[in-house]
């Protein structure tokens, strides 16, 4: 029996296995101690799901850009965070300016809206250089090529914004309309004011850009593309045009994403982008990247799972201040997904090759 | 191709556009103006000026040499005129709108000290214009007539050059090393002025460069093709007198050097025990592994919690019964997170490992570990290691430390690389389903690179924290990781001799040049990229790696059909 079951599975096999069963083990430990010491109430958890939520659908709008790009390439794009970065730190300038004329004050609406398209346009702007510069002449290569030119172009990025904008962290201006909670239909609903409209933006862009993938003529293209480069060349396609087209793509969701996080955070800085990039690329491949609704869906899981974990797993595992450890928590589940799914949690299997 | 011939006006403009936006580009982030107190030559060229011209030097080089392939000399030299005129434009633009608009809100560095360093020296803005437009042509002039020297000429031009560059940069530490000894003091008041070199000594300079590489190219030059002529038994003897001869040097260097120039050393040293142990990781079993920082810092806080003698005292064993639980727990790690990541390849494999990186870097910092690690405050008062009542106590005697480590590990490395695991390593490299059908076993020769990459990066943290005395969470970030692996690259994947290469250039270098620090990120990621683009196999090429990348179709700008399944990098 024993060896029946040895000679099924490799030790690594057994290995992975024990490891992953500790971690659950300590995930429900954790969160039953948290649960019955009574510790939270349930508008404490309502507020940890709604804040997830918001944090959520700004990962699922930077992970679209590392899927688009890999559903068509096959690459990571791993300065897409820094793609994040221009657009909101960019928009930043004209955001202090906005706030100095009173024009937030008088417009928020309109404010808002200049400054999402000032991001968009470069986010877009740095999305499309780069790929002409450091992804285009490594078409081909060997895999690990374009990778490491990402990572060098990563840094870059990150340097080149500290030594132009400055290396301090710098405060966005206030939103006045947005303070408070949300106050709507004539009552007052449990949830902040810009998380809401975070939630709703962040909604608006994915339907946009399930409509553009699913039903334009350029969404076509892409998803033939995606599907055989060659077949999609001989039947008249420009692929050139539609990887820029996808870089483009990737690029205007940051640049939104990136002045969604600065509405919620506040705070920008050169370097800002490492991290929310590293998590939304957790964020696509737990949707199964290359899978436009599953980083959606990622993104929002990851999102909620980063604010609820701290409080409810480790907090009853007995850890001090376990807030600090949100971002563990982050890798870990990418680590775990890398582990025992590759691919994702609505992705289609992918062979080993891929993974 | 057709539009590979072109080349007309529009392309001149073209070429100049490029010049004129990374000009600006440099002067934006603020090089132009760190680098413009460093002097080169004794009152006339500072580093910020290179800086600002090399960009319409460069583009003017380009141009001329896109132009001679289709039309006349004379218009080659035109054209590269034209494109530094063009470049020149740019900056003079940057510099107009500098002094008319504020443009510091947004552009931090556009302050009125760098709008004087654009001025060139002159007083009116219309002088300032002028003086840029005439010089970034004749600049640009340059590179175009750089170009069309025959190779032999331009190639010895070059080298001097850098030679003189590198002298100049050097004399901050030429005075501090030698300075004191009077065999250098004339050496040293003919070569160098107050702040820079001497013209004498730049011209000295730029002579001896030219004329060594003039030397090198005639082909007379040839020791290795000499001694490969010899009987074996001569050879054998020359070879253990080279070994013994740069031993010796080794040996001597710190004595020779003196403190600073040590401590410099050291460092290097640490960053080439680190960039052998990534090597065998990266460069023989082509794992991209970002997180390898964690291994060092696992070294460096096990050899910091067993020997300190300070609030987080434990055991306060001697650094030597640490050193050999420091490897071994990191090798253990490497194990351990080896396993999971045993099936992924390639970019997965590079952002899981980021992530370990980054757990370890979370747990170091939070509270729940600081009654053990300190948490931000890091361990302090690490004991310096002693053999009987030699105290290793400075970075003059902690580089024998190093050195040895060097050593051990280098030979590791080398004997490794060419024994069965080495060979397995390299097939799987290659492609991992024709190794495991050649019968390699996988998991084992990937978790034995893991282990034996993690088992250098714990003795290079040992050795870290004894060198250091105190260890801080902040020394083992991600940048330390990337440092590792633009090292490598820049020297070669997978070759030995380019980790050293690789160190003393990316580690030793900017050691020199302190106003450097802050773009040295910068100049990493920019050298990544251009590495993966220009010179995929490194300086220092390892051969067999060198001819598998250039057996492949040339990077063809058309759509190939698929990632292809070979894993080389």
């Amino acid at each position: 029996m024993f060896h029946r079951f040895m000679r099924r599975h490799d030790t690594t096999d057994i290995v992975m296995w024990l490891i992953g069963f500790g971690l659950l083990a300590a995930v429900i430990y954790g969160s039953f101690v948290t649960l019955s010491s009574g510790k939270y109430d349930a508008s404490v958890w309502l507020d940890f799901t709604i804040f997830g939520l918001a944090q959520g659908s700004v990962y699922a709008l930077i992970a679209l850009g590392y899927t688009l790009v890999y559903g068509i390439l096959f690459m990571i794009n791993f300065a897409h965070g820094e793609v994040f970065t221009g657009g909101v730190f960019t928009a930043y300038f004209v955001a202090i300016a906005l706030e100095n004329s009173g024009f937030i004050e008088r417009h928020w609406v309109l404010s808002l809206l200049i400054l999402m398209a000032v991001a968009m346009t470069v986010s877009v702007l740095v999305a499309v250089v780069l790929e002409r510069i450091a992804y285009r002449p490594l078409r081909g290569a060997p895999r690990l090529v374009p990778l490491i030119t990402a990572i060098g172009a990563s840094f870059f990025l990150q340097y080149t914004y500290r030594g132009i904008y400055g290396s301090g962290i710098k405060t966005y201006p206030d939103f006045p309309a947005l303070d408070g909670k949300l106050n709507m239909f004539g009552r007052e609903w449990p949830i902040l004011t810009v998380q809401a409209l975070v939630i709703v933006v962040a909604a608006l862009m994915m339907i946009f850009l399930y409509w553009y993938v699913q039903k334009t003529k350029a969404g076509k293209a892409m998803r033939a593309v995606a599907e055989d480069k060659e077949a999609a060349a001989l039947m008249g396609i420009d692929v050139d045009r539609v990887i820029v087209n996808t870089f483009a793509l990737g690029g205007s969701m940051a640049g939104v994403a990136g002045i969604l996080y600065a509405l919620l955070f506040k705070q920008v800085n050169a370097f800002m982008g490492f991290i929310p990039g590293i998590k939304a690329f957790t964020a696509a491949v737990l949707g199964g990247i290359g899978n436009v609704p599953g980083a959606m869906l990622g993104g929002l899981f990851l999102g909620i799972v980063e604010s609820l974990g701290p409080s409810l797993i480790l907090d009853g595992l007995g850890i001090p201040s376990p807030y600090q450890l949100k971002d563990a928590i982050a890798f870990t589940l990418l680590v775990l997904v890398l582990i025992f799914r590759p691919s994702g949690i609505m992705g289609e299997r992918l062979s080993e090759k891929k993974a | 191709m057709d539009k590979e011939l072109k080349f007309s006006w529009s392309e001149i403009l073209k070429f100049g556009a490029i010049a004129g936006i990374v000009a600006i580009y440099v002067i934006l982030v603020g090089m132009v103006e760190a680098f413009n107190d460093r002097y080169i030559i004794s009152e006339t060229v500072t580093l910020g000026q290179i800086a600002l011209f090399s960009p319409v030097f460069l583009l003017g080089y380009f141009a001329a040499d896109k132009a001679r392939q289709i039309k006349s000399t004379g218009f080659a030299i035109l054209s590269s005129a034209l494109v530094g005129l063009v470049g020149g434009i740019f900056v003079a633009a940057l510099l107009f709108l500098g002094a008319n608009i504020n443009m510091r809100a947004v552009f931090l560095n556009v302050s009125p000290d760098l709008l004087k360093i654009l001025h060139l020296g002159q007083e009116t803005m219309l002088g300032a214009i002028a003086a840029n437009l005439i010089i970034s042509a004749i600049v640009g002039l340059f590179g175009g007539l750089f170009a069309l020297t025959p190779h032999k000429w331009s190639n010895a031009l070059l080298v001097g050059l850098s030679i003189v560059l590198l002298m100049g940069i050097m004399q901050e530490l030429m005075t501090i090393t030698f300075g004191s000894k009077d065999w250098y003091k004339p050496i040293g008041k003919f070569i160098y002025a107050q702040k820079g070199l001497s013209w004498g000594g730049a011209i000295l300079f730029l002579i001896l460069g030219a004329a060594y590489s003039l030397w090198r190219g005639s082909g007379k030059f040839r020791p290795a093709a000499k001694v490969a002529k010899m009987p074996a038994k001569q050879r054998m003897t020359v070879s253990l007198t080279a070994w013994a001869l740069g031993l010796i040097i080794l040996l001597a260097l710190p004595k020779f050097l003196g403190s600073y120039p040590s401590e410099i050393l050291t460092t290097v040293g640490i960053y080439i025990i680190m960039g052998l142990g990534l090597n065998i990781v990266v460069g023989f079993a082509g794992l991209l592994d970002l997180g390898y920082v964690a291994f060092f810092a696992i070294g460096a806080y096990t050899v910091g919690v067993l020997t300190t003698t300070g609030k987080l005292a434990t055991v306060g064993w001697s650094f030597w019964m640490a050193l050999p639980i420091a490897v071994f727990l990191a090798m253990f790690a490497g194990v351990l997170l080896g396993i999971p990541v045993l099936k992924m390849r390639g970019d997965y494999l590079a952002i899981v490992t980021l992530g370990f990186g980054e757990i370890i870097r979370v747990l170091v910092l939070s509270d729940w570990l600081k009654p053990f690690i300190g948490g931000a405050q890091g361990i302090l008062q690490i004991p310096k290691p002693h053999i009987g009542g030699f105290v290793f106590k400075g970075p003059q005697q902690m580089y024998y430390i190093v050195l040895a480590g060097i050593l051990l590990v280098g030979y590791v490395a080398w004997r490794l690389r060419d024994a069965r695991v080495g060979r397995a390593w390299k097939a799987m490299r290659e492609d991992e389903d024709v190794a495991e059908a050649m019968g390699i076993h996988l998991v084992s020769t990937k978790l034995m690179a893991f282990a034996t990459g993690a088992a250098f990066a714990g003795l290079a943290g040992a050795i870290f924290a004894a060198k250091l005395g105190s260890i801080f969470p902040q020394s083992f970030n991600l940048i330390v990781s990337i440092n590792v692996l633009s090292l490598i690259i820049v020297g070669g994947i997978g070759s030995l001799p380019g980790v050293v290469v690789g160190a003393l250039i990316l580690v030793g270098l900017p050691e020199l040049l302190r106003e450097f620090a802050d773009f040295r990120m910068l100049f990493y990621g920019a050298l990544l990229v251009a590495m993966m683009l220009v010179k995929p196999e490194g300086f220092v090429p390892e051969k067999t790696h060198a001819r598998e990348l250039s057996e492949k179709e040339p990077f063809a700008p058309e759509i190939e059909p698929e990632a292809p399944a070979r894993e080389t990098i």
